[in-house]
Order: structure tokens, then sequence, then C-alpha cells
């Protein structure tokens, strides 16, 4: 056979393939690259687990009231979900509330690119009129939602506001069958003239966000 | 499979509901239509540098697209012709300057050919060499990208590109003519929804204009209320007020629109969303394009009369909006809707955040419009799955539409002739050789 018509031979890759087993004995330098890596070192773009991930702030150690009293806003806002008051789940915001889902966790903007939801007061209130009409369609099965709010932590907190992260699981029934949407919530909080707790920013980044859906939210989680 | 005469499904006015339902029937249109025809791969702008690939589905076949060193895209089958394991298992990423199998590590160039086999001296007097195709990544037969929106066709017969866009070239042109460079690119983010029905099901309801003020009664009254209220307030609303509450315009507004049916099952619905209110930003919008391409060109590509441009069978553009809607069926009763959003390059950050809001409205996975049309396609697959009628209806109008040059003009907006139009062409793709 003629050198032309020869497939090119991977060479080195196959030392480093066999090589895999003196990695895993740990004797080769810290840098030793697998068979892919060997053949196009620039081949894998992914990082390594871990790498890059944002660090999570821990939990301030706040007074047991402080902490009470946040904890006590989300677990409303929870069941004011699940009890259809949208109203009152509204009236949980401060007049220049947001309601914002991003798509992607990379994401730091409510406005200028592409979001699950992003609402401000009046977008909610065209969405709960929108829920409440007789002739929303896509409403009519049978629906309902359990919330689970859990792991509050107070990241940031002075007289006026404060940052709040927490975690949700909602299962949702439509129709027969049942749906589940986890992941967390960031929430910035303002307190209004009467001192008590309203919402200016809710993130929601859903665990499952980049997935296809299999139909639509209905409504906020 | 293959061969099943569907000649008797498809009247001039009705159809048979097997061609919503059959798997077999869907299967022959795997075969004969996506696996045949172009099909939307992606806008270049989605791989911008070499080794960036996006994989993608045409009909049933896993394609990667990727871009070449010489700033070419090709697209591949995303299949190791080793043992055929598929070399991206992602949708999307940068592949460096070759694919590396995760297997045994053959390595392939970017335009597909062969690179690197671990130990090849084991293929010596074997038929598996350098000249034989069959070592390297298999090609779409042809790829072409028209104003950088790039298709692919697994078969090297058949129209061009052009002509098999046809007048819908429009769609392209339209969006693209509203950036003052010409050009548009595309926002990386996609809203990925399922549809539980016939892909069919979506094609026909882009151009559907009866259905928006029932289907979609809910939230363009309740934004209409909203609407109507700031007015009041301030004077004036933002303008996606006005894109919802234009869901609840009356059946007689509906009607007054003119839809447009082209070959190849094509077509446009006219109308226009209000896009050229007299504030700041649309002024500055419209000066920049005036500045580029003249007054009088600046006019022309404003004024155009387009709501969507729909590229059968699995393309919705609503260009003024930059906004593209492209299905990829799984099953008879299972289609993927991919959207994406784009920006004109060039042109005022206010006029892409204007249309974010609708694409974000009508779309999103939380959608308050959307949400009821797929309401109505899943419990559509339902009923035809039923013994309950053997027909679908497209009677309507039927015998009045005015057909000029292998063009139909429908004379009112409601007309099923966008319906007729699209079972004629999936008649000649489902009926040829």
């Amino acid at each position: 056979m003629s050198k032309d018509v020869t497939i090119p031979s991977a060479g080195p890759d196959f030392e480093n393939l066999l090589g895999q087993e003196v990695v895993i004995e740990a004797t080769q330098a810290e840098d030793t690259r697998t068979g892919a890596q060997r053949i196009e070192p620039d081949h894998s773009p992914r990082t390594r687990p871990g790498e890059g991930a944002h660090v999570l702030a821990p939990a301030l150690k706040v007074g047991h009231e402080l902490q009470q009293e946040v904890e006590q806003l989300l677990y409303r806002q929870a069941e004011l979900l699940d009890a259809k008051q949208w109203q009152a789940w509204m009236d949980l915001f401060d007049v220049q509330g947001v309601y914002w889902m991003p798509v992607q966790p990379e994401q730091t903007e409510w406005q200028g690119s592409p979001s699950i939801f992003a609402e401000d007061k009046l977008m909610m209130e065209i969405r709960m009129g929108r829920v409440k009409h007789p002739n929303a369609w896509s409403q009519a099965p049978m629906w309902e939602t359990n919330h689970l709010v859990s792991h509050v932590a107070i990241e940031a907190a002075d007289n006026q506001t404060m940052q709040v992260r927490s975690r949700f699981h909602m299962m949702e029934l439509r129709r027969d069958s049942v749906r589940h949407f986890g992941g967390s919530y960031r929430h910035s909080l303002v307190r209004d003239a009467s001192g008590a707790l309203r919402i200016r920013l809710q993130r929601v980044d859903l665990f499952n966000g980049q997935a296809p859906f299999d139909y639509v939210l209905q409504i906020w989680v | 499979m293959h061969s099943m005469n569907t000649s008797a499904l498809v009247e001039p006015d009705r159809v048979h509901k097997t061609v919503y339902t059959d798997q077999q029937i869907f299967d022959m249109e795997m075969v004969k239509i996506w696996e045949r025809t172009w099909v939307y791969c992606g806008h270049e702008s989605q791989v911008p540098k070499p080794g960036d690939y996006y994989a993608v589905t045409i009909g049933r076949q896993p394609m990667i697209m990727v871009r070449q060193k010489d700033g070419s895209v090709r697209v591949l089958y995303n299949r190791c012709p080793h043992r055929g394991v598929q070399l991206v298992g992602n949708q999307k990423g940068n592949t460096g300057s070759a694919f590396v199998c995760s297997y045994h590590a053959w390595s392939f160039h970017l335009d597909g050919n062969v690179r690197a086999i671990p130990l090849a001296n084991g293929y010596e007097g074997t038929r598996m060499n350098r000249d034989n195709p069959d070592c390297s990544m298999k090609r779409a037969a042809r790829v072409d990208s028209y104003r950088g929106f790039v298709f692919a066709s697994l078969c090297a017969e058949g129209p061009d590109l052009k002509e098999f866009l046809g007048e819908a070239r429009i769609a392209f042109d339209d969006m693209c003519d509203r950036s003052p460079v010409g050009e548009v690119e595309v926002v990386p983010i996609c809203h990925r929804v399922m549809q539980h029905s016939n892909w069919k099901f979506f094609m026909e309801n882009q151009l559907d204009s009866l259905h928006p003020s029932v289907t979609h009664q809910s939230t363009g009254i309740s934004a209409g209320r909203v609407e109507k209220r700031l007015k009041a307030e301030q004077g004036s609303a933002p303008l996606y007020y006005h894109y919802l509450s234009t869901f609840a315009s009356s059946f007689e507004q509906w009607d007054a629109v003119q839809t447009i049916n082209f070959p190849h099952g094509h077509g446009i619905l006219k109308a226009y969303m209000g896009l050229r209110p007299r504030d700041p930003d649309t002024l500055e919008h419209e000066a920049l394009l005036k500045t580029a391409y003249g007054e009088e060109k600046a006019e022309e590509y404003l004024s155009r009369s387009i709501h969507h441009v729909l590229v059968y069978p699995y393309l919705s553009v609503q260009s003024p909006l930059q906004q593209l809607r492209c299905l990829r069926p799984v099953g008879p009763d299972k289609t993927l809707s991919e959207i994406w959003h784009f920006r004109l390059k060039g042109a005022p950050e206010a006029i892409y955040r204007r249309s974010l809001w609708y694409y974000n409205l009508v779309n999103s996975p939380a959608t308050m419009i959307n949400a009821d049309d797929l309401e109505n396609w899943t419990k559509g697959q339902w009923g035809l799955q039923s013994n309950g009628g053997d027909w679908v209806s497209f009677h309507r109008h039927f015998g009045d539409d005015r057909v000029e040059g292998g063009v139909t003009y429908s004379n009112h907006g409601t007309s099923e002739a966008v319906m007729r139009n699209q079972f004629s062409a999936w008649s000649t793709y489902m009926q040829a050789e």
C-alpha cells in the first residue's frame, strides 16, 4: 500500500491511551492529558467540574427574629400561590417590584435578554387578569400547585434592604399528570413606610430552565 | 414502510384525519419531505469562530453545523464512521480543530475528512484507507445560506435554496433590511417548547387569522384594560401592551387582513403591528435606515405589510419583530419548537428591547399567548385521534380566492386558502417517487 492512501496514524495518541494506566497510578506529571486532548489539546472546551462556579456567600448570622420574619414572608408567598390568591401575592411586591425568571444562570439583568418571566407590576396585573378570565382556555383543565421553600439564607442585610436566597420545589397537577419544578429564589427585599418587608426583585432560577419545556408555565413559580 | 398512497387523503377542500395521527404517514413525511428538501439549520452567528458547532436535527438525522477554518459553514452527520458513535454529545460548543470520537479516538478535520486513527497500520490491506469516503464523516448533500440563515438538504437533487424559498425570501430580506448594515445576529438564548400535536397544527395556526380573538381573548382583553388605563393616566403606553391587546381585535379586523400563498406551501399573513410610532427611538432607527439606504428604499423597507412569513413546512418568521420559530418534528403527536430572536446590527438598542417584549410574551415557556394555542393543538390532536369524524374541514372561502401565476391571494384574512395551499404542497412532496 502506498503511503498516500494510508490513513494517517494518530501515533502518539496510542501511547497516551496506554499511558492512562500510569495516570491512575499517579506517576505522571499533574497535567497528563488523556487521548483526545493529546490529539487535539484544544478540542475539549469543557471547564473542569467546579471551575468558575460562583461561590455562594455563607448565610449571615442574624437575630432569630429577623430570620423568622424573612422566612415567614417566603412561606406566605408560597402559600398565596398555592391558594391562587393572585392579588395578595402581587401585594407582597414593592411598587417597583419585578418578578424575573432568566433562562440561563449567567444572566444578570432582567431586561435586555430573553427570559422566561420578566414582569413588573403592570405585567403581573395583565397575567392576573388573564388567568381570572373565564375564557383563559389553558387554565380550564384542573390544575393545582404545591410549593415547598427551604434553605433560607440571608446573604446581606441593613436597616432598609436585604438579600435572601432560598430553594423551592413546586409540584404541579395538570389534567391527570404531575410535573416537578425545582430551583432557587433570590429575593431583594425592602421595607415599606410601615416597616413591612416588600419584594423589590425576585429572581427565580429553575434548575431545568434551559431544557425544552413540556407545555408552559401558567403562573408564577 | 415507504409506499403508501396518500392521494386519497387530501381533497381540495378537506383532508383525512390520519395525516395528523398516523405513524406510517409521519415516517413518510420524514423521508419524502424533511430528508429531501432544504431544512433550516441555524444562523451563521450561532457558530462565529472556527470549530464552533451547533447540533441540529434534520428529519430524523442528527447533524452538526460547524464553522470551518476558511470561514464557511458545513453541515455533517453527527456520526463516527468507525462504529457509529455520535461525535458531539452537546447541543453546542467549540471542538477546536478536530472532532475526536470518545470511543476509539478517531479524529476528523472540521470538514469531516478523517484526520488520524490510533494504530492506523491496523488498517493496512483493508478497504478502510484514506481514499475511502466511508472513512470520513458523511456530509449533508447540499448546504447554502441566504443572508446569514443556513439551510441544508440531505438530497443532492431538487431545487436550489433560492428556488425553494421563492418569494418567502422576503422573510429574511425584511428582517435584515431593518438593520442599517443589512445584517442580523442571533441572540444566543433559545426558548424551546414541546408541542403535543402534529407539526401541521402549528403551520396552519400561524396564518389562521380567525383564531386570535377567540383563542387569545383572555390575554388580549386583560392587556387592553391596562393599556387603556395607562393611556388615560399618562397619555401613552409602551408598544408591548399593544402587541398583546391586538390579539383581541374583532373578527372583522382580522378578516380584513390578506394572506398570500406561494408554491411549496410558503405564505405571508399581511398586517402591521403599529411598529412606527413617532417616539425618539423609532425616529432614530428610521433616520439610520435613511442614511444607509436613502429615503426611498428606507421607506419601502419600513412600510412592508408583513405579520408572519411561513417557510413550509417548518419555519414561521416574524421579520418585523426579528423572531423565528423552527419546528423539529419528533412524532405524529410530538413537535419540538425552537424559538430564536435576532438583533438588528447597527440599530438602536431600544428597537431590540421593544421586540424582546413580544418575543418573551408570545413565546417564552411562561407565555400568556401560546399557552392557549398549545391547549388548542393538544386537544386538536386528541380529537383527530377519535372516531368522531374522519375529515378536517378547510372549506372556508373555498372557491373565492384569486390565483395569479401560481400564487393564491385570499380575499379574506380568514380564508382557509392557507391550509389548502399547504396541503397542495404536502401532496406534491408525498406523491413524488
